[in-house]
């Protein structure tokens, strides 16, 4: 009796949810959008908690949502160390020295289209590999710390940057360029006053996509081996001893920091770009 | 034989030549700096290692000494490009494919997951994207998350992944497949979306003018139209199935796979065998955006090129 009322109230709620985010989505206000993404977001996360505890889920499959935040407020000296040691030294000092090499290089090699037309192309293919297979190389020239993972995330960022960056200086208008010559700027004075702002949206793009990229790296070359801290580290160990909530919790560390240095990079592109009608549009 | 064409051909084989010289001898030059950099590595990061175990500082030894001594070590830090090619090379003759001392057994374990892991990830990717086309409530639910989770490290999913389908009883293949699946499935969804809806207003409502059904606007004209956006897709999802397949299989203390030899590899020290490991990883990953990239000039030339 008891579970047929349970049920029901499952099917009425089910109704209400895909109810309520039918007519949210329907809106034609500006914040429709994400109001509608964030109402499914808040249903998917409800119904989450709820059956994993009616049904008796394994915590092993899935632990309830209320479970990771408990584990990750239980943990939470644990998982910031973990931040710290992933996010705020690999991951942060790879992915700077990564971009800036791979930017310097682009613009060292601007006047050597020989270099360029033997540079673009190896490049270009280094994204087709998988060069987080590195990692145990890096590990043993670096050692277990961080250092071994920034040279994995240096690596791994440093083509993406390289590539867009040339890209990004071929940007700059015919016309434009034109007018440089013509009121005799340098090399110099036109790479700073008009290549190189045409080249930031490509810029920025790359600095976002080798965020992501970083994280990865980073966590993956963790699992290579590292010292008894880092989120990559918590992650396999605490898969391996089943303690899955904590898991998810590194997890769930993992992608804020993902979104937050996206959200802060596309900040960022804003004030650096506002000019550029990519930005002026969105 | 009229001469005009021998002419032409003429012209045109010079012109192939022309571009061929104009781009193969720079990247032939970056590649021979990349070679002989190797080189000097090797030397520079194996000679501590050397002198203390090849070489006996009491006697002395020349310069030549060293320089051989550093190129060929059992268990080098930075092994010499010769050595690599060799072990490789070594690795695909004198065994036979299926022994795991095989580098190509490995590709084929590794290859294997990512292909059904790619085909599971496109076709869903496939759907998904086609049915957010059609729903407006899909498109403002679903769309953001699948978006925004272009930011987050999903790889990171990878052991849970591999300890839920343990626990319900999956082995072998399939929970690799998996994580290669999701990892594809992401790009390919998110460029379907944008390639589904670049038709622009006056042809889809041309087809509207010939009455043309859902069905008949999507199979001849939105999916047409989505091609050029897929298959970029197509190929960053089937290189970051491979990061995906390769992952998956070091946690599970797998035997077999590229991954599994790299760290296996790492764990025993053999580092030749590590950087053959990682070359044939690389050449895997070429090949498979190579086959990728070979099918979509097939398909675009096909429908007449853009």
């Amino acid at each position: 009796m008891n579970s047929t009322l349970f049920w029901l109230g499952m099917a009425v709620a089910l109704a209400a949810a895909v109810f309520s985010v039918v007519r949210v989505a329907a809106l034609e206000s500006r914040w429709g959008g994400l109001l509608t993404a964030g109402l499914f977001g808040v249903w998917v996360v409800l119904f989450w908690e709820v059956l994993v505890r009616a049904l008796d889920v394994p915590r092993v499959l899935l632990p309830a949502p209320s479970l990771i935040v408990d584990a990750m407020v239980d943990h939470a000296p644990k998982l910031w160390g973990d931040f710290v040691q992933t996010v705020g030294k690999a991951v942060f000092i790879g992915w700077a020295l990564g971009c800036g090499l791979g930017f310097v290089v682009a613009v060292a090699i601007d006047r050597m289209p020989f270099l360029q037309r033997g540079l673009l192309p190896v490049a270009s293919l280094t994204s087709a590999i998988p060069l987080v297979g590195v990692a145990p190389i890096a590990v043993m020239w670096f050692g277990f710390e961080w250092q071994s993972k920034a040279a994995v995330v240096v690596l791994m960022t440093f083509f993406p940057m390289l590539v867009s960056t040339l890209a990004g200086l071929k940007a700059a208008g015919k016309l434009e360029r034109e007018l440089m010559y013509s009121f005799a700027a340098s090399y110099w004075r036109t790479l700073v006053a008009l290549r190189l702002p045409a080249a930031l949206p490509f810029i920025f793009g790359a600095l976002k996509v080798n965020a992501t990229l970083a994280l990865i790296g980073a966590i993956v070359a963790e699992f290579f081996g590292s010292p008894t801290r880092g989120l990559g580290f918590r992650i396999s160990t605490e898969a391996a001893r089943m303690n899955m909530p904590l898991v998810w919790g590194a997890i769930v560390v993992a992608a804020i920091t993902g979104s937050v240095a996206y959200a802060l990079l596309v900040q960022l592109e804003r004030r650096a770009a506002f000019w550029h009608p990519s930005v002026r549009e969105g | 034989m009229p001469k005009a064409t021998a002419q032409h051909a003429h012209g045109w084989w010079a012109q192939r030549m022309q571009t061929a010289v104009h781009h193969g001898v720079p990247v032939a030059v970056v590649l021979l700096a990349v070679l002989l950099l190797w080189y000097g590595a090797a030397w520079m990061l194996n000679a501590p290692g050397a002198i203390e175990r090849v070489l006996d500082a009491d006697v002395g030894y020349t310069w030549q000494e060293l320089f051989t001594a550093t190129m060929s070590m059992e268990r080098p830090l930075m092994p010499a490009p010769h050595q690599v090619v060799l072990d490789f090379w070594s690795s695909l003759t004198d065994w036979p494919v299926d022994s795991p001392r095989n580098l190509l057994y490995h590709v084929a374990v590794t290859g294997e997951s990512t292909l059904l892991g790619f085909v599971m990830g496109t076709a869903l990717g496939l759907v998904l994207s086609v049915l957010i086309v059609h729903s407006r409530t899909l498109d403002r639910a679903l769309l953001p998350w699948i978006v925004a989770s272009q930011t987050v490290p999903v790889l990171a999913i990878a052991p849970i992944v591999l300890v839920i389908l343990g626990s319900l009883g999956f082995a072998g293949v399939a929970p690799k497949a998996v994580i290669a699946m999701y990892l594809c499935f992401f790009p390919v969804t998110v460029a379907m979306v944008q390639g589904l809806r670049s038709p622009q207003r006056i042809e889809t409502e041309m087809m509207h003018t010939y009455a043309a059904s859902r069905w008949q606007a999507l199979w001849l004209l939105r999916l047409p139209a989505a091609l050029p956006f897929l298959f970029p897709a197509l190929r960053v999802g089937i290189a970051a199935g491979l990061v995906g397949a390769m992952v998956a299989e070091l946690p599970t203390g797998a035997q077999a796979g590229l991954g599994a030899k790299l760290l296996t590899g790492s764990y025993y020290g053999q580092t030749v065998q590590i950087w053959s490991a990682l070359v044939m990883s690389a050449l895997l990953g070429l090949t498979l955006t190579a086959v990728v990239a070979g099918i979509e000039r097939l398909v675009l030339r096909h429908r007449g090129g853009v």
